[in-house]
């Protein structure tokens, strides 16, 4: 057996023996050890080299508050900063200490503890500033150093789960049991989570009686019978971590008991959460109190009585509280030599201990470990040294109020626990036991009943009968002054004196001094020391504690997994395309695929067997120019209007003037958003009187159908218009082209000509034999037809155009050569143009601003940044001065090329095949009264010269497209 | 994640909805009598308020109304839910 396992007690199976190795030993333990009792069963005194200073440092907790140690699961299970102390001892553990380099007994970093004078608070902020931070920051990680990250992802899987409860309750303690029976038996549907491995909280630790028996036995009838109830859920190893809005918890269920599955996270929406969550032991703060053998009394405790481990040999107990008198005896009936109980109180009696009442530890001593400690009367007198292996410190109790705090309920200062408690709650919950403060096991039972009882109506239930025990009683010791390093935070290393020089720095708030000094910040959040820094600020201020404040309590209440919030969300992800009908047909021609906005899945260019990128482009876009192509419009955004009232809606969000239009006419309008900038552009067709179709840009219709619905049902209830997103109800696919009206001509008997159909005309009818809108708009500059039928047509309505056109050649093109064609024609493009910071004129649109109609959503915001006469980035075209040269998109235009502050940027930049060269479009300062000019677009390496010219390189006039 | 009540489909998840911002004053009638101190003030000066604070919510993956939701910025505590302003 292990040299300091006792040889009996605790709740330790001895028959069954695990094995595990930490930094190599071969060390044993046995089924109901935590890692941190196992190695405490061994004689391990050191696991881990402090963060900053690599002082050596042991374990000093026993559960979540543990304030020092850490170590790294190898192999399997291999993970980086595990808390021992939460992590469950299993068969072939491979632990490694971490910081220790090359070992924690032997710490090359420990020099660092040597100049540590040298690294007050806030240092990192005030030496490594020039010229950044994050040129120094890998190297100080490095010396820092947590644990790395595994390499490997671990064996198995996880999972989340929803839930939906009644009760949710968080702590299976005296408090928690008994809330969870009294609402079992009620009938509510409850959820009750612990984080230990086994029901009891404090009970597990402590000996004491209920209903005249072994606490534990009440523990497990309760338990038995809670398992009996088919309205409970009852999960050990399960931390309610964070709370977040209206009744949803995050829980974290760390042993599923499933094969292949790791943990479950769990998203629980709870109607009442009871938060059974217990107090936290306060650390005392005084010189050398990190030294391997300090340790929280109530660990002390829970150690001998749980687990049968023996934590030291001749103790001393160190406390400004009563709690501790009870771990004095709990480790002398252990069989561990009880040297003296220090209590800073004045006049504490107990006849049976060797009390030192109104006493203080000035300071511990010990090279590799405590040896002694150095203790004098606070109201002054000679120091005396007394011989101890193990101090067991107390410093009062916090209630954890982590839960109920992240549920934004507020913290109120209570004088006689010298702790913040529960106030006011935000969201319907209740605390109760040792998280309201009332830390009497008696007080934790009759809590837990009255408020579920409270809460669901029922009447309150007979509470079990516990021995009557002294009150607690508590005055506050925050800090014993003295030579040498008090640490207020140990993980982080962070000591008295960087508290006492923060505040003197003028960071003397509690949130400044948190981050000034970092306490507070590390794996345990500070819950063994962050009331002892508020008691030091406020000694320091003059001021109350309350006065001081707390900082605030944010989720993960203990760390947590990645993988319990992704939960079976590893890999890759399912984030479906949008197909068109065509999509199929485009990638059976080897079309090369694009994402184009909204997840459609439209061509990019097709390819031909020997072509090279520019070739294929190059000969998509001739044949529009010189004669016949198609293109699959399916995904554009369409909208059908009508009613009473469309026009006005129509009217009010775009710019254009539509009243004038006749049925069966189109116009060209720009969306704007309220403070005046292009939110999206399209054609809207009026149909009838009261009838209209609206297209929009296709990655933006869900925004445009909020943005029409937002103003009908928010500012404009009173309006009869319907607004029916029909772009998955009419799908067009357009012909263009000079040849275009030849071809189309084949399939239909509308009349094409000019006069018949002109330009932004809409005709219904017939085409390749089935019901059709065609509507002639032109996003290429050439004639164009696009033709709107049902999407079950359009593979049909497609080979009947490619049969029509082949004489002629007609081909389909892609994406790659409609940009070339837009950019020719300086056609706007949304996110590229318009990208969210330009207003019509800036793009050269005045006259799709319809000022006459009077106001529409926008126009005041333009006129009134119009007013300014500021200089604004206009849209130009570019022509680099080597004719093939690309300038890329988005790349800055800066004054002379200078690297500084930019004048305009790249927006598009294209192989024209009509100029036979590269041309672009920019937003350029000023940009139509620098025609002609050579700006420089600046890249990382070099500058391109270009001039700025008008952003129309092809048929000017426009006469091609309304031919 | 919030739980909002819509009126029409009952308790449903955050994710469902669209952020639609602050309750903005209704806009005026005629912007153009407005002068610029008093437009921009309607435009860009939204109260930042602590405590219930009207907002407009689309419960745009459900049935599509917009909403007006009071919500105090302190707990969240969702106070009044309505179609439309």
């Amino acid at each position: 057996m292990a040299p300091e396992r006792l040889t009996e007690g605790g709740r330790i199976d001895r028959r069954q023996v695990l094995r595990f190795r930490f930094d190599g030993r071969e060390m044993t333990g046995h089924p109901g050890d935590t890692l941190a009792s196992a190695l405490l069963a061994n004689g391990v005194r050191i696991v881990t080299r402090s963060f900053k200073y690599h002082r050596p440092r042991g374990i000093m907790g026993s559960g979540a508050e543990e304030p020092a140690a850490l170590v790294a699961l190898a192999g399997s299970a291999a993970q980086g900063n595990v808390v021992p102390t939460l992590l469950p001892l299993t068969e072939g553990l491979d632990v490694r200490s971490i910081h220790g380099w090359p070992s924690v007994r032997f710490d090359l970093g420990a020099v660092a503890g040597l100049v540590s004078r040298l690294i007050p608070a806030g240092f990192y902020y005030k030496t490594f500033m020039w010229p950044d931070w994050h040129l120094f920051e890998p190297a100080i990680r490095k010396a820092a150093g947590l644990a790395p990250a595994p390499d490997a992802a671990p064996e198995g899987r996880f999972e989340t789960r929803n839930a939906h409860f009644d009760l949710l309750i968080a702590g299976a303690g005296p408090a928690g049991l008994m809330a969870a029976l009294t609402a079992a038996r009620a009938g509510a549907r409850v959820m009750l989570v612990d984080e230990g491995t086994e029901a009891g909280g404090s009970l597990l630790a402590r000996k004491i009686e209920i209903d005249g028996g072994p606490a534990m036995d009440w523990v497990a009838r309760t338990v038995a019978e809670l398992a009996r109830l088919p309205n409970v859920t009852h999960l050990q190893q399960t931390t309610a971590w964070g709370w977040r809005e209206h009744g949803l918890v995050m829980v974290q269920e760390r042993a599923p008991g499933h094969p292949g599955l790791i943990e479950r996270g769990w998203r629980v929406r709870a109607r009442h959460v009871i938060c059974a969550t217990g107090a936290h032991e306060r650390m005392l703060v005084f010189a050398g109190n990190d030294r391997p053998g300090v340790m929280l009394a109530s660990a002390a405790q829970a150690y001998v009585n749980r687990w049968g481990v023996r934590p030291g040999q001749r103790a001393v107990v160190f406390a400004n509280n009563s709690s501790a008198h009870e771990v004095a005896r709990d480790l002398r009936a252990a069989g561990v030599e009880l040297a003296a109980v220090i209590d800073s109180r004045e006049g504490v009696e107990a006849n049976d201990l060797p009390m030192r009442a109104g006493c203080q530890v000035l300071r511990s001593f010990g090279r590799m470990g405590l040896r002694g400690v150095e203790v004098a009367p606070r109201g002054g007198g000679g120091p005396e040294r007394i011989a101890c292996d193990l101090l067991a410190v107390s410093g009062g109790w916090n209630p954890a109020v982590h839960l109920h705090s992240q549920s934004r309920g507020s913290l109120r200062w209570d004088e006689g626990i010298a702790a913040f408690r529960p106030g006011c709650v935000a969201q319907s919950s209740a605390s109760v036991g040792a998280a309201d403060g009332q830390f009497g096991v008696a007080d934790a039972l009759r809590s837990g009943a009255q408020a579920v009882a409270a809460h669901l109506g029922v009447p309150v239930p007979d509470v079990p009968q516990v021995a009557k025990v002294p009150p607690y009683s508590i005055a506050p010791l925050w800090a014993v002054p003295g030579k040498g390093k008090s640490f207020v935070d140990l993980m982080n290393d962070v000591t008295l004196d960087d508290i006492t020089l923060a505040n003197r720095e003028g960071y003397g708030a509690v949130e400044h001094a948190k981050r000034y000094t970092t306490a507070g910040m590390a794996l345990d959040q500070g819950k063994t020391g962050n009331v002892n820094v508020i008691g030091i600020l406020a000694g320091l201020q003059g001021k109350a504690p309350d006065q001081v404040g707390v900082t605030t309590f944010r989720a993960p209440y203990t760390p947590v997994s990645f993988g319990s919030i992704a939960g079976g969300k590893a890999g890759p992800s399912v984030l479906p395309f949008r197909h068109t009908p065509l999509t199929a047909w485009h990638m059976a021609e080897g079309a090369v695929m694009y994402e184009a906005g909204a997840r459609w899945r439209r061509p990019g260019y097709y390819p031909r067997a020997g072509e090279s990128f520019r070739q294929t482009v190059d000969r998509e876009a001739r044949a529009v120019r010189e004669g016949v192509a198609i293109y699959d419009g399916a995904p554009l955004g369409v909208f059908a209007i009508e009613g009473p009232d469309a026009l006005r809606l129509i009217e009010h969000a775009c710019t254009a003037r539509y009243g004038t239009l006749a049925p069966g006419m189109g116009r060209y309008g720009l969306m704007l958003t309220e403070d005046g900038l292009i939110f999206d552009d399209g054609v809207t067709f009026r149909l009838s009187q009261d009838r209209f179709v609206m297209s929009c840009s296709t990655g933006n219709a869900e925004a445009v159908a909020l943005h029409l619905e937002k103003i009908l049902q928010i500012d404009r209830p009173d309006w009869c218009v319907h607004v029916t997103n029909l772009t998955h109800q009419w799908m067009n696919a357009t012909i263009c082209g000079p040849l275009a009206r030849l071809v189309l001509g084949r399939l239909t008997e509308m009349d094409l000509s000019t006069e018949a159909f002109p330009f932004m005309g809409l005709r219904e009818g017939l085409v390749a034999g089935v019901p059709a809108r065609a509507a002639r708009v032109s996003f290429t500059g050439e004639l164009s037809y696009e033709i709107n039928v049902r999407p079950r047509d359009l593979p049909a309505l497609w080979a009947a155009l490619l049969k029509a056109g082949a004489t002629e050649g007609i081909m389909p093109i892609g994406s790659e050569a409609n940009h070339v064609l837009r950019v020719e024609k300086g056609f706007l493009s949304l996110a590229h143009e318009a990208d969210g910071t330009v207003d019509p004129y800036d793009l050269g649109m005045g006259w799709a601003m319809a000022r006459k109609k009077g106001d529409f959503i926008g126009l005041r915001s333009v006129l009134l940044r119009r007013a300014s006469g500021r200089p604004r980035r206009e849209l130009v075209g570019l022509m680099p001065e080597e004719p093939d040269t690309d300038t890329p998109e988005g790349a800055p235009i800066t004054p002379g090329g200078q690297r500084i502050a930019s004048e305009g940027l790249v927006t598009a930049c294209v192989h024209s095949v009509s100029l036979g060269r590269r041309v672009g479009l920019a937003l350029l300062v000023d940009g139509r009264a620098r025609m002609g000019d050579v700006v420089q677009v600046r890249l990382p390496e070099r500058c391109i010269a270009a001039r700025v010219v008008a952003p129309v390189f092809h048929d000017p006039d426009g006469l091609r497209m309304r031919g | 994640m919030l739980l909002i009540h819509c009126p029409f489909c009952g308790p449903r998840s955050e994710i469902e909805f669209s952020y639609g911002g602050p309750a903005a004053p209704p806009r005026p009638d005629d912007p153009a009598q407005l002068s610029d101190a008093d437009w921009v003030d309607w435009l860009t000066v939204p109260e930042n308020r602590i405590g219930p604070v009207p907002e407009r919510w689309c419960h745009s993956k459900g049935c599509g109304a917009w909403l007006t939701i009071v919500r105090d910025t302190r707990t969240h505590e969702i106070l009044e839910v309505r179609h439309g302003a």
